[in-house]
């Protein structure tokens, strides 16, 4: 358990800047989501902290040591990997045991054992513990690369997209188990993802990158509902946000020339006309696929859904973000 | 009948059948022709038209592991009973075993002359080839061309540099000296499969070792070379076959303490002429090493040739 401090990190590779300037603090104890398109810079962020690569200029702190000039092994950071992470030659337990029988661990073969079996409860794999790594499931083999970095006690864990491999159902699971795991043993985790359920349910910060810096960083709420920026608003949220000009609607001119029209925030019945192109039935909810003008705008049908293909609905916007022409957020106090 | 692309008709099963077996009697018959020439006895071996029938005999075997003297009637009859089947079989032809052959210390030689060799190849090779494989290293593609390059040419063709060299540094007919020239020519093929296989283990798996608390060597060492087995196996047969097989170096810079055995079966000279059993039979025992370590391998061998064919 510890606190991550990253301080003006900088890291290209050949002609690419892939980690520009990022300062971050990841509190201990919390569960910190990097989002952010694939380039963002979250897997060398992640990479940096954990050793493999090496550091161009700024400063890693883990636990209030510089860890710069440390090897991967001394660093005390678990790691897992979006695949290929567990060792195809040796068995599951083995597999387990591996970070336990390293030269910097060299745990007891009793206190082995005890880990092991512990983990595997945790994790439900105990009774694949003989097979060989090969012959599990993908959900089976992402539990045993997650089981590979709990049964150390590292400073921090690094999840890089661990449940992109995995089919829905697995990864609502997984999800469960690993915010459970998080609460349990109070341990500092970054983690990865593309996937904004996982960053909406598990964080306690998201950290939003933008080519290889940090655009924003709070609780998912503050991320979801106070975004900095088009670009930040535009990566949480399903459906996505509607981008759209202010001029629009009438009742959003202004200072702003863009609004963000989350799907849920809209009234129905009065302002513009829009047409309904498409309606899509998703059993909890009902999404409407409006056109306005030439404008795509998908929404969250009231309940009742009145509408249907091919008629037209009145909306309005209410409480939109606002954007000013470099597509930053003004806020209600100067808007 | 309808059609299929993965199972072939009965008639296209036919057809391969006779192909692949005609094809393995073919190339199986001058083997079968030299073990069977072992186990006949040298006026047997130069009858004509060839006995394919005959009565088998171990002469050759015999004739292999000895050296032998003629004795006069008188002497051969005052001697005691022959002890045992060997002293027998020399006798009916006039002789009594003098001493044991240089066979067996020719053999001794081609094995350790052979595994050493692929042992250092398979060695140097794997370091050479995880290098290559895993760090930048400035012009590596043209190091490796480099290293191919030496393969181009017929070894042989710098047989008269070699020996010159050999000569100046007393390399000439010691297991080190041959060792060290079949290592240099196998390690530019071991390096070349070598790369081939381990560019095929993805590099997470060192990277969760590193994170997991070992150093690279360790990293590489626990769980690259484990992975790679596969390849290292395909690659050692192809170096040992090689090696266990050259003749050229060998009659060049061998004659005495170091010689190998392909130099030396064709030089056993039995009475009027060469002893043809005893060469068979050399060449029959000579066979059986690579061809134990073919079969047992050949489970990776048959992976390892066709390794990376196919993304996984």
């Amino acid at each position: 358990m510890a606190e991550v401090i990253l301080k003006n990190l900088c890291k290209s590779f050949s002609r690419t800047k892939a980690v520009v300037d990022m300062d971050m603090t990841i509190p201990d104890g919390s569960f910190v989501v990097l989002l952010g398109p694939t380039g963002a810079g979250k897997t060398t962020t992640l990479r940096l902290i954990s050793g493999l690569e090496t550091i161009d200029s700024g400063e890693v702190t883990i636990d209030g040591r510089v860890v710069n000039e440390e090897t991967p092994a001394q660093r005390d950071v678990a790691m897992v990997f979006q695949q290929y992470s567990l060792y195809p030659h040796l068995s599951v337990r083995d597999n387990l045991a591996f970070p336990l029988r390293s030269p910097i661990l060299k745990t007891s073969n009793q206190e082995i054992e005890r880990k092991v079996a512990e983990v595997a409860e945790k994790l439900h794999i105990t009774s694949k513990l003989d097979n060989r790594a090969t012959e599990l499931s993908g959900g089976e083999m992402q539990r045993v690369s997650i089981g590979r970095a709990l049964v150390r006690d590292p400073a921090v864990f690094l999840m890089d997209e661990p449940l992109s491999s995995l089919d829905a159902r697995l990864r609502a699971d997984l999800r469960i188990e690993l915010k459970r795991i998080h609460s349990e043993l109070g341990a500092t985790l970054l983690y990865v993802t593309h996937d904004q359920i996982e960053a909406m349910t598990m964080a306690t910060h998201v950290g939003v990158l933008q080519e290889g810096r940090l655009v924003q960083f709070g609780t998912p709420r503050d991320i979801y509902e106070d975004p900095e920026s088009i670009y930040v608003a535009s990566r949480l949220g399903l459906p996505r946000i509607n981008i759209l000009p202010a001029a629009l609607f009438t009742s959003t001119s202004g200072m702003a020339d863009t609004i963000g029209l989350r799907p849920e925030h809209v009234e129905y019945g009065v302002g513009q006309d829009a047409s309904v192109k498409r309606v899509e039935h998703l059993g909890d909810q009902t999404r409407l696929h409006l056109d306005m003008q030439g404008y795509n705008i998908t929404v969250l049908s009231p309940a009742g859904n009145p509408y249907s293909a091919g008629t037209t609905v009145k909306i309005q916007p209410v409480n939109p973000l606002c954007f000013d022409q470099s597509g930053n957020r003004i806020t209600g106090r100067d808007a | 009948m309808s059609y299929s692309i993965t199972e072939p008709s009965n008639g296209q099963k036919w057809i391969a059948g006779t192909l692949v077996i005609l094809y393995a009697v073919i190339t199986m018959i001058p083997l079968l022709w030299i073990m069977m020439t072992s186990f006949k006895t040298p006026p047997d071996s130069i009858s004509y038209p060839p006995k394919v029938f005959y009565e088998p005999s171990l002469e050759g075997y015999v004739n292999l592991f000895t050296t032998r003297t003629r004795v006069s009637p008188e002497k051969l009859a005052s001697l005691p009973p022959p002890a045992n089947f060997a002293e027998e079989i020399v006798r009916n032809r006039d002789m009594v075993i003098a001493g044991p052959s240089k066979f067996g210390g020719r053999f001794l030689n081609s094995v350790i002359i052979g595994f050493g060799s692929t042992f250092l190849s398979i060695f140097l090779g794997t370091l050479a080839a995880y290098a290559f494989s895993r760090f930048k290293i400035p012009l590596a593609d043209d190091l490796l061309f480099f290293i191919l390059s030496t393969r181009m040419m017929p070894p042989i063709a710098v047989a008269i540099p070699i020996f010159l060299m050999y000569r100046k540094l007393g390399l000439s007919d010691t297991h080190l000296g041959m060792i060290l020239l079949y290592t240099a020519v196998n390690i530019s093929l071991a390096v070349w499969l070598l790369k081939g296989f381990i560019d095929e283990i993805p590099r997470e798996y060192e990277e969760a070792a590193l994170i997991d608390g070992y150093t690279r060597f360790q990293a590489f060492y626990k769980v690259v070379l484990p992975q790679a087995a596969t390849g290292i196996a395909s690659t050692a047969i192809f170096c040992l076959i090689f090696a266990w097989n050259e003749y050229a170096f060998a009659v060049l810079l061998t004659s005495g303490t170091a010689q190998t055995a392909p130099p030396f079966i064709p030089t056993i000279i039995g009475v009027g002429g060469l002893d043809w059993p005893a060469i068979a039979a050399g060449a029959t025992l000579f066979l059986l090493p690579v061809m134990i370590f073919t079969v047992m391998l050949r489970k990776h061998l048959l992976r390892g040739i066709t390794f990376g064919a196919v993304r996984k």
